[in-house]
């Protein structure tokens, strides 16, 4: 019988995150169907009160690792702290939510384990033993497989699952320890630093997708470039809608070749081949003209219109449902306009 | 300054434009006519092998080396075009570079590769990747390579690499929502599985180009022949997403009509 460990982190504050609470869902689900013993256990600062939180869970038992060496993220110490953990409960399935955390460590920890390891995993299945789904060659093809080794850790893309209901219950919580040598305190964390220079565009819960091609870039009707008035519109949108801000390739490479850029865009907000795929319920796509590469950052938008110039770009080739065939700043002015007349700041 | 041994890996992917289809074999599926398809330096192992560029020219002394598993024909077509970029020795491994191989078992043969490396010395290592390859799209390959070598610190998803005075290196992580993590690490050997960095993409240089060729051609000739495939992984079914969505083409419309539409829907 399989030993299904759920494995999660807290945040620096304690907390957990939303991704944490959607592969609870996950493990919880899974344990039930293939009737594995289900296991939980917490790295980080807080970790033993957080368990309490999600004592609801109904874990055969619960472990945690916390203290100042794992208080912030850091390869060999996450790693360390993971297989104490996946050692202690003896675990031949691992259930980890793919977090930036546990994606930098875990593949060492499995390492070290002799298992392997999965990650972006997007569904998970138990006809005859566990078998999950996953992306390949960027989003263009969808693999179901299973494999023999074990331990199995398989690390939950978000948006999957739906985020367990906390409810605090008291629980026994063991505390466990991990080997920690000299050199894996090589590394110093020194905190974060918004990739935007103080505006935070990237919002993962958002509603809505809002993306900026480089269309906004290039010459106007007038025969001049407007990139600060195209500026001036998207933080405007981003302000009252409260959407997160997305961006072709081309557009943040502008900033690389020396052109005049929209300052708040980096590459963190890249979505498509080289860069993000994110999960929103809407996506208003404007000035775009990508193809095949774009439509992979587009892949798990669910609804998606688009705004631009010609009416034959590649979005109009099936790849959205509504694709208006309009000046994307004209669009932009009057939709600011009538958004802050009728209901103000998102 | 400090002199570094930069060893990149990367490999080749088929080129993003290419409509990929999976066929189903023995072991593990492929892809249709996979030899005949273009290939790219996989994105992200290529801004890693620029950044290895950067650092190299701005500490005297360094050498760049780019280990890359792949069939070695396809190889040669590759760096006929990544040779006129930057300067490097290649390290090439005769194998597949599909993204259905296990990255354990390609993590083995990428360490064996650099242990070959004559005169590495671990104290200067700086083990370059990709954050994860736009074929198996893990994000864990570098992590094996680095267990395999022993280097016991790992950075994801980089943007930026400083080297500070005291010689002590900083890294920027990228992690959710559009923030990075700042860490300093004392001293190599790190592993740093790159991101898209912060450089352009170098122009060619033919003379360049001329000049590694010289070192790239007996490097393919002598490149040792692996198997890598996908022990203990069963693949059910592999396939390609239904993407045709009905469009509605909106055009000829006042940009009111159009607006009123859009605060509807993105409202509701």
């Amino acid at each position: 019988m399989e030993k299904l460990l759920l494995l999660l982190h807290t945040e620096d504050d304690g907390s957990l995150r939303r991704q944490s609470l959607e592969a609870l869902t996950s493990a919880k689900e899974t344990a039930e169907k293939i009737g594995a013993d289900f296991y939980l256990g917490i790295v980080g600062n807080g970790a033993k009160k957080s368990t309490e939180l999600i004592g609801n869970c109904g874990a055969k038992s619960f472990a945690v690792l916390e203290g100042n060496d794992f208080s912030v993220p850091r390869y060999s110490t996450d790693k360390s702290a993971a297989l104490a953990l996946i050692k202690h409960f003896a675990a031949t399935v691992v259930i980890a939510p793919n977090t930036s955390r546990w994606a930098r460590a875990l593949p060492g920890a499995t390492f070290q384990a002799g298992g392997r390891i999965d990650t972006r995993v997007t569904g998970i299945a138990t006809d005859g033993g566990i078998q999950i789904q996953r992306w390949y060659y960027r989003q263009r093809m969808l693999a179901t497989l299973s494999r023999t080794q074990r331990p199995w850790v398989i690390l939950i893309e978000s948006g999957i699952f739906k985020a367990w209901e906390k409810v605090s219950v008291q629980v026994n919580v063991e505390e466990v320890s991990a080997e920690l040598k000299p050199e894996m305190k090589r590394t110093e964390s020194k905190g974060y630093e918004n990739a935007s220079g103080g505006e935070q565009t990237i919002k993962p819960d958002a509603p809505i997708l809002f993306v900026a091609g480089a269309g906004y870039m290039k010459k106007q009707s007038d025969g001049k470039t407007h990139v600060k008035e195209a500026e001036e519109l998207i933080k405007k949108f981003l302000k009252l809608s409260g959407a997160s801000l997305g961006s072709s390739k081309s557009l943040v490479e502008a900033a690389s070749e020396g052109a005049e850029v929209i300052s708040i865009m980096t590459h963190m907000n890249q979505v498509g081949q080289t860069g993000s795929t994110p999960r929103h319920q809407k996506g208003l796509s404007t000035c775009c003209h990508g193809e095949e590469p774009h439509v992979i950052g587009w892949r798990f938008i669910n609804e998606r219109r688009a705004v631009n110039t010609d009416p034959n770009c590649g979005w109009a080739q099936g790849k959205t449902d509504v694709l208006y065939v309009a000046d994307a700043f004209e669009v932009m002015t009057k939709l600011n306009e009538k958004w802050g007349q009728k209901w103000g700041q998102a | 300054m400090s002199d570094f041994q930069i060893v990149v890996c990367g490999s080749l992917v088929p080129d993003p434009l290419q409509t990929l289809e999976p066929l189903s074999g023995a072991t593990a599926p492929s892809l249709k006519n996979e030899m005949m398809l273009p290939t790219i330096l996989d994105p992200w192992a290529a801004h890693a092998l620029y950044e290895a560029a950067n650092l190299a020219k701005k500490n005297q002394g360094s050498k760049i080396y780019l280990v890359s598993l792949g069939p070695k024909g396809k190889l040669q077509q590759l760096m006929m075009s990544v040779a006129q970029k930057v300067g490097f020795e290649l390290i090439a491994i005769d194998g597949s570079a599909s993204g259905f191989t296990e990255p354990y078992e390609v993590s083995e043969v990428l360490a064996s590769a650099i242990k070959s490396i004559p005169n590495l010395d671990m104290s200067k290592l700086l083990l370059f990747g990709g954050c994860s390859s736009a074929s198996r799209d893990a994000g864990v390959t570098m992590q094996l390579v680095a267990e395999r070598l022993g280097i016991s610190d790992f950075f994801l998803g980089v943007d930026e690499l400083i080297i500070e005075q005291d010689g002590k290196l900083t890294f920027k992580e990228r992690v959710e929502a559009g923030q990075y993590l700042v860490s300093t690490c004392s001293a190599p050997p790190v592993a740093v599985g790159w991101s898209t960095g912060t450089l352009p993409v170098p122009p060619n240089n033919p003379q360049l180009g001329m000049m590694n060729m010289r070192g790239v051609l007996p490097a393919l000739q002598k490149a040792k022949s692996v198997k890598v495939s996908a022990e203990g992984v069963a693949y059910s079914k592999v396939e390609q997403p239904s993407q045709r969505r009905d469009t509605r083409i909106v055009k000829d419309t006042p940009v009111e009509t159009i607006v009123q539409e859009l605060v509807e829907w993105l409202r509701s």
